[in-house]
């Protein structure tokens, strides 16, 4: 067993662990944290089922953004996207047999490498250029999309220059998911995407990539708009019983 | 007229370049120790008050949902920066939406996360200083909670959900705004923003009575306290008083008279607004609108309408029930509250009223799409109602009407840049600024169609427009209620089912 592979049979133990424990942790504060007010950006749906379609619009092709800016809009979904077939993609690292519809994937992932890395570019470009955007960027923007790049051509090279051994990454995996650790090639493009991604997981919980679970929060987005036909009262806005005033004087 | 220039309206709305620090100089006039003793706040700045401002944020986001998902999910990615009309209209960085909720962000982070606390530099988190709850006061009164932002977030971000919650924290360490404290203040104690006591009011009602009296020779009643009436009118005080508001009141009342419905103002609840949203503070909002509650079950009413007013009607839509609910004591038939738009477009539906547009052939009509309508509300039982209804009343009342430019109306109206507790002379070179892209937008149809008369439902955008028409080279009175309109064309007769 090399030093390279039990160095990173822990670092992805540890990021695994603090990856799901931050986000669970995370969505739950969300999930329990009360909206006392109705607040949806209106006009809104007046049905839960309206609600939902809203919100798939929202995450499936990014219905605000798109009516805010062609140019983030482009660059953010084309990343985000790529980045979905990508994971998908991935997990014939994770499983055995590989379900059909990742095999599905085959053709396209030819070009989502590339699409992930050109929409970060895009939207990096946007952080340098645009004077609006370069004001509001702080230090962790830039590395988040550094990493991010990193990630995604760490990953072209090993598709289309210096190839792995991807069997032999598909058993350290399995390995990993039946706590029994198997040698990872010490390929140097393979240690630097997994220090990555590893990274990436590491850092989700306390940044920004919170939106993700964040916006099937958001109140502006997830409420129905029905407050008159039917009475919401959650958190402080539920503490109080206005007919017992009613009778008090 | 004051000692800033007034931005130019081009032929073309564009995007300004950053200027650092060009509002960094604007603040309202803080509270003293009366007004806010009124509302519930301290005096003046307390002891610790750093440790009492980042205990009270914390309470605030962990009782939000809202402010928490806020908080946490923003990406810079740059969708909100252009689109606030302050900074559209000032050019002022901070006053770009992101920027802006940065400024609470920053000490969030710095407390309440991982990051903040050990890489603060890393993710701009700050220090809870003197320096930032400066900036807090100068930049988070520098925005009316319109909620612009919000519609283009990929997220739905809400700066205005941002900016009352640092209002609120600045109010528990006892700095307030005057003019929304004293405002507030005033309504806790007598009923109304303006402090008109029951016989000032009664004597403005019978006022009225004689001038419709001598206008159409009609017995129009603007009924006050009438015990067993069937509705009960709450609408903005600004209604009893300023122009062009009060032609919306008219309005409303030869409604009723044509309707022959039996209505009553109450003074007790004889206002709309509720400044309290403004401050972001709850004890107030629910105690205002508990006003409301007690007057309908003092007067036995059998249903609540509300006048035009932007703000008041958001409180009175969405939060309204949630407040001063459960309102089982009104009548089940009709939605608690209605909107006086709503009230009127049901009975030109049912073919109640009649008119004569030729009235008001002299005008050439806009409509004005109030923000807290448009974004936090709704009229009528479909989403977009509270765009659809309010022209459909103006158009049965006028023959000539053009919308001003579809980026610029209904979801993504602008704001006429007076609303959020920003009216107030002391912010007047925001509120001028702050009106650029409206009245950009207003310039386009007057060039094009000729438009010279902006209809409005909301007592703030009223009074904003009569203040800044005349920076920007345009007639003050050019603005108007929509139930002005209807006052002008609606013919008194009863029509005859």
């Amino acid at each position: 067993m090399s030093v390279v592979t039990v160095i990173y049979a822990i670092l992805f133990y540890a990021a695994a662990l603090i990856f799901v424990v931050g986000v669970g942790r995370k969505i739950f504060i969300f999930a329990t944290t009360p909206q006392p007010l109705k607040i949806p950006t209106t006009p809104a749906p007046t049905t839960r089922v309206g609600v939902w379609a809203r919100m798939m619009r929202e995450v499936v092709v990014f219905e605000s953004l798109f009516k805010s800016n062609k140019w983030i809009w482009l660059f953010g979904w084309l990343f985000h996207m790529c980045l979905f077939a990508e994971l998908a993609w991935h997990l014939r690292y994770f499983t055995e047999p590989t379900p059909l519809f990742v095999t599905w994937l085959h053709w396209f992932t030819n070009f989502t490498g590339f699409g992930m890395v050109a929409g970060l570019l895009g939207l990096w470009a946007r952080r340098l250029l645009v004077d609006r955007v370069r004001y509001i960027s702080g230090p962790s923007d830039h590395l988040m999309l550094a990493l991010l790049v990193g990630i995604g051509a760490s990953g072209l090279v090993m598709k289309f220059i210096m190839h792995t051994d991807i069997v032999a990454v598909k058993a350290f995996f399995l390995g990993l998911l039946r706590f029994s650790i198997q040698p990872l090639p010490a390929d140097p493009a393979l240690m630097a995407h997994l220090a990555m991604v590893a990274l990436l997981m590491i850092v989700f919980p306390v940044s920004k990539l919170l939106h993700a679970p964040g916006v099937f929060f958001s109140p502006t987005r997830n409420q129905v708009d029905n407050p008159r036909e039917k009475r919401w009262t959650r958190g402080w806005s539920a503490e109080y019983d206005n007919t017992k005033l009613d009778s008090a004087e | 007229m004051a000692d800033f220039q007034t931005p130019a309206l081009r032929e073309y709305p564009i995007i300004p370049l950053l200027h650092e620090g060009t509002m960094a100089h604007s603040r309202p006039f803080v509270a003293k120790p009366e007004h806010q003793a009124s509302v519930g706040f301290p005096g003046e700045l307390v002891e610790n008050w750093e440790q009492k401002a980042v205990d009270k944020l914390g309470e605030l986001v962990s009782k939000s949902r809202a402010l928490q998902v806020f908080l946490d999910s923003c990406v810079k990615c740059g969708a909100c920066t252009d689109k606030c009309h302050y900074y559209l209209g000032t050019e002022d960085p901070k006053n770009m939406p992101v920027a802006r909720q940065d400024l609470l962000r920053s000490v969030y982070r710095r407390y309440f996360t991982f990051a903040g606390k050990y890489f603060p530099k890393l993710v701009g988190a700050r220090d809870m200083t003197k320096d930032v709850l400066d900036e807090w006061y100068t930049y988070f009164h520098q925005c009316s909670q319109c909620r612009r932002c919000s519609v283009f977030c990929p997220y739905g971000i809400d700066t205005a959900e941002i900016s009352m919650a640092a209002r609120d924290v600045m109010d528990h360490v006892g700095l307030g705004q005057k003019y929304s404290n004293e405002i507030i203040g005033k309504l806790h104690k007598i009923g109304n923003n303006l402090g008109l006591p029951e016989p000032a009011l009664r004597d403005t009602l019978e006022g009225l009575e004689e001038d419709v009296k001598d206008e159409t020779g009609v017995d129009v009643k603007f009924p006050l306290d009438v015990k067993g009436a069937d509705i009960l009118l709450i609408t903005p005080s600004a209604d009893f008083f300023a122009e062009p508001h009060i032609d919306g009141l008219i309005g409303y009342a030869k409604v009723f008279h044509a309707a022959g419905a039996s209505w009553t103002i109450s003074s007790y609840a004889s206002e709309a607004a509720n400044f309290s949203m403004f401050i972001g503070s709850h004890d107030n909002l629910r105690k205002v609108a508990l006003r409301i509650r007690k007057a309908a079950l003092d007067l036995g009413v059998k249903r609540i309408i509300f006048g035009e007013c932007g703000h008041a009607w958001r409180v009175a839509y969405s939060f309204l029930n949630t407040l001063a609910g459960p309102f089982e004591f009104l009548d089940p038939k009709y939605p608690v509250p209605q909107h006086i738009c709503e009230y009127t477009y049901d009975l030109i539906q049912r073919g109640k009223l009649n008119f004569d547009k030729s009235a008001n052939d002299n005008l050439v009509v806009t409509f004005h799409d109030s923000c807290n309508v448009s974004r936090a509300s709704r009229m009528g039982d479909m989403p977009g109602g509270q765009f659809k209804i309010p022209r459909e009343v103006i158009k049965a009342c006028v023959n000539n009407f053009h919308d001003m430019a579809p980026d610029t109306i209904n979801e993504s109206t602008y704001c006429c840049g007076g609303g959020g507790g920003l009216l107030t002379d002391d912010l007047m070179e925001l509120r001028v600024k702050g009106a650029m892209p409206r009245m950009q937008a207003l310039k386009e149809v007057v060039d094009e169609h000729g438009v010279n008369h902006v209809a409005a439902i909301c007592a703030i955008c009223k009074s904003q427009y009569t203040k800044v028409l005349p920076y920007y080279k345009f007639e003050m009175d050019m603005i108007g209620s929509v139930h002005g309109l209807v006052s002008k064309a609606i013919r008194l007769n009863p029509v005859n089912d």
